[in-house]
């Protein structure tokens, strides 16, 4: 059957974001493709999720309901997503590139021996001629995702081995609700046929989740530090701006390496791909890795002590200077000149 | 505490977080030829931990494997360096031009030829694609549980390893039976650098690719330490099916390669001075940017 199918994930009855996303972007292909939507979720008490997720235009949703299933652990989840993957035979099979994406999929694609494209920022229908089969293949998956360090941009496709897998960071779909009372069927997985007692060897013992109060894509001002920043404590000078302007402390992987930030707040390529209205680049050189998640900001403001730094080529004002000294410079004068 | 025996995975990579200005050609593209090649940063952490558990738990022995093309021997020494007990490369034409999952069966048959073991480790990515793929597809083919993005291991017995996870929101305490594969966050330990003793006993370390062009003492100096021969092994010494490696057991294959190109903008240039700065907030007010 040709669809386009997501795995969902969940956590206390709650739809991640990221899912919700790739429910918008695998609604387009399946508009593409004529096909439907169809999703997989797997948790505990999930009697009530269809609310979620039926907005989005799922035809058919998968869902598997048991208390051992939350909080997620690979080796159920992967017999689960197996069992339906190989009853459905989707052509198209989308993951977040999340801690558990990113951990479920290859493992997926190993099990159903297809291929996977990590962490893609455009999805496309096309074809593909091959030459050496003198064969035409319509209606491929483009799976586009930055590569070698963000220097370029490959299309990846797979037209012998189904299905065809992606993941998707979050943050670069756009979520949409389709049709608030799309009418969605429910199907209920069978735990016990698919599960084995040693697909819970691995026990959790311990979990601390942060509900993160970060949203770097929401912000419509970020203020960014590289590891030119230099210490943690510069950094407070770049949270003080954010505080004041409403916006968000960002940091490239350089300054999150380092420590001067945390993950959670990393931009580019290997962390969020935001597009604020006002993006402030301080101490960050414009590695392609970096750039790949903040080129699309409506205004770029680079400070930085190089003048050649890459980023400048990107900026809209280059300010050539020590952050130290420029922005409680900018935090002086913007409390002077706002209204 | 009965001894380990562990496997470490580690690729070599060109640098691509340090793209210098010599890497670049005029058009704004990357040259990858002119990049240098390290050693993937996370499978340094990956080594790092099989030391650290080799120094809590003795007659643990590190097995350091590798795929590549011939120069990836400089990751075998730079294990041997570091304190590994062997190492082995899996290097051949054929493997060439291989996605993850024909890297991942390519390993896996390694690993089944060093089996028994008890612990699989490696990077969780490497950064030359970043898919942090090739380790949960290991221990799907291994058969094996996965335990992802680990830190720390807090805790070894005799049948089961208590590790702490970093993921994006937190942090997660799991325990697995042996034999299992863990893959390494960055935020695990940095790897211990060179000991000056195994430098001297293993800088003439060679794989039989790399002796073929060495000097006649070198040879004779491995015929007299076997130990310094880098085993190095092909499709037939892993009993590899030639259909599922290299490019024939690819999925994946690149459609086109779109150049980035970093294109000059129209900026504004301004210095730290009080003015200059003045100015850039007043316009950004003044056009609804900020305020």
């Amino acid at each position: 059957m040709k669809s386009v199918l997501v795995y969902c994930e969940v956590e206390n009855q709650k739809v991640a974001d990221i899912s919700l996303e790739l429910l918008s972007a695998g609604k387009q292909l399946a508009q593409k493709l004529g096909c439907p939507l169809d999703a997989m979720i797997f948790g505990s008490k999930l009697k009530d999720i269809k609310s979620e997720i039926a907005p989005y235009g799922v035809d058919k949703l998968f869902v598997a309901d048991d208390s051992r299933l939350e909080p997620y652990r690979t080796l159920p989840h992967a017999a689960i997503a197996t069992t339906v993957l190989k009853q459905e035979d989707p052509q198209i099979v989308l993951f977040g590139a999340t801690s558990i994406g990113r951990d479920l999929a290859p493992r997926l694609a190993s099990e159903l021996n297809c291929g996977l494209t990590a962490d893609c920022t455009i999805l496309d229908i096309g074809d593909h001629f091959v030459k050496k089969e003198k064969k035409e293949y319509n209606d491929l998956l483009y799976a586009i995702r930055p590569a070698f360090g963000g220097s370029i941009m490959a299309n990846i496709i797979n037209w012998d081995m189904h299905p065809q897998m992606a993941t998707v960071r979050e943050g670069v779909m756009k979520k949409e609700i389709f049709d608030a009372n799309y009418s969605t069927q429910v199907i209920d997985v069978n735990v016990e046929d698919s599960v084995k007692d040693e697909d819970f060897v691995v026990k959790i013992i311990e979990r601390h989740i942060e509900e993160s109060g970060v949203n770097l894509k929401e912000a419509p001002i970020i203020v960014a530090g590289g590891y030119g920043v230099g210490s943690k404590e510069n950094f407070q000078h770049l949270q003080d701006l954010a505080d004041l302007l409403g916006g968000e402390v960002g940091g490239s992987r350089a300054a999150v390496d380092a420590g001067f930030i945390d993950h959670d707040r990393q931009i580019g390529q290997t962390g969020t791909t935001v597009r604020p209205k006002l993006y402030i680049a301080a101490g960050i050189s414009g590695a392609i890795q970096h750039t790949a998640g903040m080129q699309d900001s409506s205004l770029i403001i680079s400070i930085n002590n190089d003048p050649d730094a890459p980023i400048n080529k990107l900026a809209d004002y280059v300010i050539n200077g020590d952050l130290a000294v420029v922005v409680p410079k900018m935090i002086k004068y913007y409390k002077k000149n706002a209204k | 505490m009965r001894p380990l025996k562990i496997v470490v995975l580690a690729k070599q990579v060109p640098d691509t977080r340090h793209v210098g200005p010599d890497a670049m050609k005029p058009d704004g593209t990357v040259n990858r030829g002119k990049l240098s090649t390290i050693f993937n940063p996370d499978d340094l952490h990956a080594m790092e931990l099989a030391l650290n558990i080799k120094d809590r738990v003795p007659g643990t022995t590190v097995t350091l494997l590798t795929m590549g093309p011939p120069k990836a021997a400089d990751i075998i020494r730079e294990g041997y360096y570091r304190g590994v007990d062997n190492g082995v490369m899996i290097s051949d034409r054929r493997f060439g031009g291989a996605d993850t999952l024909a890297t991942s069966y390519t390993l896996v048959k390694g690993i089944q030829k060093l089996a028994p073991f008890d612990l699989i480790l490696g990077g969780r990515q490497a950064i030359d694609g970043d898919t942090a793929q090739v380790g949960p597809q290991c221990a799907n083919k291994l058969k094996i549980p996965q335990v992802t993005y680990v830190e720390e291991i807090l805790e070894i017995s005799e049948n089961e390893i208590i590790a702490k996870r970093r993921l994006e929101k937190g942090v997660e305490t799991v325990s697995s039976p042996f034999p299992c594969l863990m893959t390494v966050h960055g935020s695990s330990p940095v790897c211990r650098s060179r000991h000056a003793k195994n430098v001297m006993k293993y800088k003439y370390a060679r794989t039989a690719t790399e002796l073929r062009s060495a000097d006649e003492m070198l040879k004779s100096l491995h015929e007299k330490r076997p130990y310094l021969t880098i085993p190095e092994w092909k499709v037939e010494d892993i009993e590899a099916n030639i259909e599922k490696i290299g490019l024939a057991g690819s999925p994946t294959k690149v459609k086109s390669v779109e150049n980035i190109i970093l294109t000059a903008n129209e900026a504004k240039f301004l210095n730290e001075s009080d003015a200059d700065i003045e100015l850039m907030i007043k316009e950004l007010i003044e056009h609804h940017t900020i305020g």
